[in-house]
């Protein structure tokens, strides 16, 4: 195995499993590199860092927040929104880690040559936001935090798992028989939040067509293949907001037809 | 021919509309399954939460379960083991899916690890969001932290298995309270049975316990016959019915109130006192 052909799948994992790690590491030692959790961090013990989405469903439930916490969800938007598009979910979200397993053992398993097309939307994450934000609203509690399997997983790392692991198996479950990237590229809210904040993100993958050979092995690990509709056919960038900039297309092509460069508005 | 004329044809517009109403009526239909496990998912009443929290409709709204607040307690300098040189548990705990609390919340279970009430409070300073309110342990005059001031809930005592009302000598829980002499006194009494002994017996101040639980924690009995509630369980509510006369501040109670709020006639009182006292219980 070539280090080309795995260096974007190995980086994301340092990524995601060191997080976990720094966040583990301030319960349990009291480091102050990162504290808290993927909801509301701390970073060095001062700069504030929180999760727009849950920020904006405490807000739909009719109540003010902290400064510290206002400010945290603008620094995670901004810095997705201008660098990593939805770099969050492929190189953050440790649930990833989890429907990437389901994701390759269907590969493995031949479960995607032998069941049907998946039958749901992919749009379906952006009602899920609108239906949080209502219910948040109606109830008084933010309603994806308590049934998220990404805080679920976070916290359990950091404070200790509890029967909230039954929900992360079930997402595996459902990931590998039920459909194809069912809860990342299809239901999870906070996917769609990530989504929309980094639509215009400067860092995305390019397509060159002229160097491709049609081989389609980027389709074939692609979580989110609508948006490689250009492959083949144009050069250009993956400019669909659902792109994860997870790389996985760019390890996988050995005819150097995509890699990461940086979009230029202005031209 | 004839058969493709009788099926029924399909406009674009009757499309759009058809896809209106599928997805609003997905929308619902998930949205009041999601809400109904939302309602369920909020916290029994028996929690007790972290010094300074806000009522708890309010703390559930605010909360946004990052921990920060349990982290600082169980880090915090005074809380390393002497001999392991670790971290000891916390008082506080992150709920999980499991227990009878909003998961991601802290609460604790005094009975476990009680609260410790550090002067310098560092679980409520590190919260970000404001569900613990750090106004409501700050002293207005001289603008410090006041450990009195906080408010987790309230000590109750069960007269039947605290082994000091049969009037065997204990003190534990008076000697474990932080605020000892004020938020528990001990209350002497004649022991009748023996004529020459005296009862001891553990008497909480709910103006000035905190509801930390070290007391309860101390209990000797098998099950802490000393308790902490929260206050809303643990207190009942006189109504603006009755007055302490001979005290202003009970005055202030129902006098500050508007005229409207105030509540002297209820379903119960439609009848005279002595018309359904006298007429006995009805079943």
């Amino acid at each position: 195995m070539k280090w080309s052909n795995i260096k974007y799948l190995v980086l994301r994992r340092v990524v995601q499993i060191g997080l976990l790690f720094l966040y583990f590491a301030a319960n349990a030692w009291g480091w102050k590199i990162l504290s808290g959790d993927l909801s509301t961090s701390l970073l060095f013990g001062k700069i504030p860092l929180s999760d727009p989405f849950a920020v904006l469903q405490i807000l739909a439930t009719g109540v003010t927040l902290g400064v510290n916490v206002i400010v945290g969800a603008l620094i995670i938007s901004l810095f997705y929104g201008i660098v990593g598009g939805r770099a969050f979910c492929s190189w953050v979200c440790p649930v990833n880690m989890v429907t990437d397993l389901a994701n390759w053992l269907r590969r493995k398993l031949l479960i995607d040559k032998t069941t049907r097309k998946t039958w749901l939307s992919r749009n379906l994450r952006y009602y899920m936001v609108v239906i949080s934000l209502a219910v948040s609203a109606v109830v008084g509690l933010a309603a994806f935090e308590v049934l998220s399997p990404i805080t679920i997983l976070n916290r359990g790392v950091i404070f200790g798992f509890g029967s909230g692991v039954g929900l992360l198996v079930a997402i595996f479950l459902f990931d590998l028989f039920v459909a194809k990237n069912g809860w990342c590229g299809h239901i999870c809210p906070l996917g769609g939040v990530h989504s929309i904040i980094g639509k215009r993100s400067l860092i995305r993958v390019k397509h060159d067509k002229d160097n491709c050979t049609l081989c389609m092995k980027c389709k074939d690990v692609c979580p989110e293949v609508q948006v490689l509709g250009m492959i083949g056919k144009k050069s250009e960038f993956v400019s669909k907001a659902e792109c994860t900039n997870c790389g996985r297309c760019v390890d996988v092509c050995d005819d150097e037809a995509l890699g990461f460069e940086l979009r230029n508005f202005l031209k | 021919m004839k058969e493709k004329d009788k099926k029924p044809q399909i406009s674009d517009r009757r499309r759009f509309f058809t896809d209106i109403a599928y997805s609003a009526g997905m929308g619902v239909m998930g949205g009041l399954l999601w809400a109904g496990y939302a309602d369920k998912a909020k916290s029994s009443t028996l929690t007790l939460r972290p010094p300074a929290a806000l009522t708890e409709e309010d703390f559930l709204r605010k909360c946004i379960k990052c921990g920060l607040c349990a982290e600082a307690c169980t880090t915090r300098p005074n809380n390393i083991d002497k001999e392991t040189g670790e971290f000891k548990p916390g008082t506080l705990i992150m709920a999980k899916a499991q227990d009878d609390v909003t998961i991601g919340t802290p609460y604790f279970i005094p009975r476990d690890v009680p609260c410790y009430m550090c002067d310098d409070i560092p679980c409520v300073t590190a919260c970000p969001s404001g569900a613990l309110d750090v106004d409501l342990v700050t002293n207005s005059e001289s603008g410090e932290l006041d450990f009195k001031m906080m408010d987790m809930g309230l000590a109750v005592v069960d007269p039947n298995s605290c082994i000091a009302f049969w009037g065997i000598q204990c003190d534990a829980c008076y000697r474990a309270c932080p605020l000892m002499d004020d938020a528990i006194k001990l209350v002497y009494g004649r022991n009748e049975r023996t004529g020459k002994h005296a009862f001891l017996k553990p008497e909480v101040n709910m103006d000035t316990c905190t509801g930390c639980g070290l007391c309860e924690k101390a209990c000797v009995t098998e099950k802490a016959a000393i308790f902490i509630l929260p206050r809303e369980i643990a207190l009942g509510k006189p109504g603006d019915h009755y007055v302490k006369g001979w005290d202003k501040k009970d005055q202030q109670r129902v006098g500050n109130r508007k005229e409207e709020e105030i509540i002297t006639h209820d379903e119960r009182s439609a009848k005279k006192p002595e018309d359904y006292l006298n007429s006995g219980v009805e079943y």
